[in-house]
């Protein structure tokens, strides 16, 4: 009880702080601390999905910058026709609210998720890795040969979608709009993984061959928990498109994939808020390191080699160390 | 019902040229433990796995109470009446003792689409899986860690845990195979109070535990079953003798 309680003041003290960021921001004259944390939540909400695949799920996912890129265009491609007041493939006409573009992307997101997922959970382990991997990359040229759409240089956005009139351009509205739905997500995603449908999803990464014994059909649940996990990254990826106003080729690209994976990894396979905790981190390295050396991944690797061997869990567990609490 | 739980017929498994189950024709009748028997390497766990739908036999037919199970996978078997223990281990090591036992309950209650409920949180399910744990006699470890449980406790969690799935019919694979003279009598009990409740098909090789427990006996070699009938029966035929019982030190 001792630790849940602390638990909460923890939680509740990082609420406060999140909240009152960008105040902070602005009076210790770092105002791009703003943007640089609106970056992180969402980074957060996509590496928290990807977990809930790979942490939970043991669903080792090497292609979930599908998900996120594909939810960038699905707000450029909405925003071009538009503006261009067309319909995109002669069907669906062009939309610039937030209400409208969020729900599309979780559908066809989830759609997408189904897809791949179907196809690829029939395999495990390395071929799963490579399989989702494929399926990213084929994404990722389709996008790059897609004219229409920018091709190579993406698709600009020149106004961040409208949502109840509120100044979505204005940099500390939008990180409140993205804070809302971070805390909403992570949320539902806290009662997810204590359902039963996590019970049984996180069995089924320790023993599978147990879960079958059990008379678990495993491949629904998989599939399933792969649909919700693309949702999540596509979310991410809506958001991203709307704060940089931007969606290009570059969100689908396996290198973003892999900043994922190293988010999770950085903050904590398998645990709730190690993923944002990871995004975040994640994000501020990048800022330090690259204003020192555009080789700034070389530190990076540095310091995810002493955060894998050392720290036993990620900066998740590390914190939880130094709290007192039992690992 | 009268006719048998489990009826094996003609199954047949090859591995390339090696036949490991060789025509081998079972039953397993209600309320009854019927033992398999057999030297290392007969196709005892083979046989096993293809019951269960982890390998699929390659002729033959395999029933449960009277309905063809041979094609469905292994969840539907389990679903259908079919538990199984493992001969090594296989539990979630990363769940408590309870965990692991609620689990299969909850699996048991239907599918698992249910995104809400704190699962840790559901009394009902906890206090069903908890009465499992107490007939085994694991209830005070309850909120251990499966790694921390001695191997004999581990084995008696296999037993809880495939209880947990309320099989018609309970295929033991080795249940003994490790454990210490007194926990093997432990087991032995149990499994003799569990007999009116579940039908049992019993691989094992402490010979002390088969003759006590088994109503019937198939002694299984090279793939093939030799002899089926009463401890006595075994006891007095020639095949067994000459294939099994003769090779001395197997019996240990």
């Amino acid at each position: 009880m001792d630790n849940s309680i602390k638990k909460q003041i923890l939680l509740a003290v990082v609420a406060v702080l999140l909240l009152a960021l960008p105040f902070i921001a602005s009076a210790t004259g770092y105002p791009a601390m703003t943007s640089l944390a609106t970056r992180a939540l969402i980074y957060g909400i996509a590496a928290a999905s990807l977990n809930l695949v790979l942490g939970y799920g043991g669903m080792v996912s090497f292609g979930h910058a599908a998900f996120f890129g594909l939810g960038g265009y699905v707000v450029g491609i909405l925003y071009q026709h538009y503006t261009q007041d067309d319909l995109f493939l002669g069907l669906v006409p062009g939309t610039n609210q937030l209400l409208v573009t969020l729900p599309v992307t979780l559908i066809v997101c989830g759609a997408a998720a189904a897809l791949i997922g179907a196809l690829s959970l029939r395999t495990g382990g390395v071929q799963f890795i490579m399989i989702t991997l494929a399926f990213a990359q084929m994404l990722f040229f389709l996008f790059v040969s897609l004219k229409t759409y920018g091709g190579d240089d993406g698709l600009i956005i020149r106004r961040t979608n409208e949502l109840f009139g509120l100044k979505m351009r204005d940099k500390q509205t939008y990180y409140y709009v993205c804070l809302a739905i971070t805390a909403v997500f992570f949320f539902l995603l806290w009662r997810l993984v204590n359902s039963r449908f996590g019970n049984v999803l996180t069995g089924l990464r320790q023993n599978a061959r147990r879960m079958a014994a059990l008379g678990l059909p495993a491949y629904r649940y998989k599939l399933v928990a792969f649909i919700i996990s693309g949702m999540g990254a596509g979310l991410a990826g809506c958001l991203m498109a709307n704060f940089l106003r931007f969606a290009s080729p570059d969100m689908v690209h396996w290198t973003k994939s892999g900043e994922l994976m190293v988010m999770v990894v950085l903050g904590g396979v398998g645990t709730l808020f190690g993923p944002l905790i990871g995004a975040a981190a994640y994000i501020v390295l990048e800022s330090v390191l690259a204003s020192w050396t555009e080789y700034w991944q070389l530190g990076l690797g540095f310091i995810l080699l002493f955060v894998v061997l050392y720290t036993n869990g990620g900066i998740e567990a590390l914190f939880g160390r130094l709290l007192g609490r039992r690992v | 019902m009268s006719g048998p739980i489990l009826s094996v017929r003609g199954l047949v498994k090859r591995f390339g040229g090696l036949v490991a189950t060789d025509g081998v024709t079972i039953d397993v009748r209600p309320d009854e433990i019927h033992a398999l028997i057999g030297p290392n390497g007969a196709g005892k766990t083979t046989l096993i796995s293809q019951l269960v739908g982890e390998l699929r036999h390659d002729a033959g037919t395999i029933e449960l109470e009277g309905r063809d199970i041979g094609a469905l996978p292994t969840a539907r078997r389990i679903g259908l009446g079919l538990g199984r223990t493992f001969q090594i281990t296989c539990l979630l090591p990363e769940y408590t003792v309870l965990d692991n036992v609620a689990t299969g309950v909850q699996v048991r209650q239907g599918h698992s689409f249910r995104f809400w409920g704190n699962v840790r949180g559901e009394t009902a399910l906890r206090e069903t899986a908890l009465s499992f744990l107490e007939t085994i006699g694991l209830a005070g470890r309850a909120d251990e860690q499966v790694a921390n449980l001695s191997h004999g406790e581990q084995k008696q969690l296999e037993l809880a845990v495939a209880l947990a799935t309320e099989p018609r019919l309970l295929l033991l694979d080795e249940p003994m195979a490790g454990l210490g003279h007194s926990e093997s009598r432990q087991m032995v009990a149990l499994l003799m109070a569990l007999k009116t409740k579940v039908s049992m098909l019993l691989v094992e090789h402490d010979m002390d535990a088969v003759f006590a427990l088994a109503d019937r006996i198939s002694v299984l070699v090279y793939g093939r079953v030799i002899a089926t009938g009463t401890a006595d029966e075994i006891r007095d035929n020639a095949d067994v003798r000459a294939a099994y019982l003769g090779e001395g030190d197997e019996l240990c």
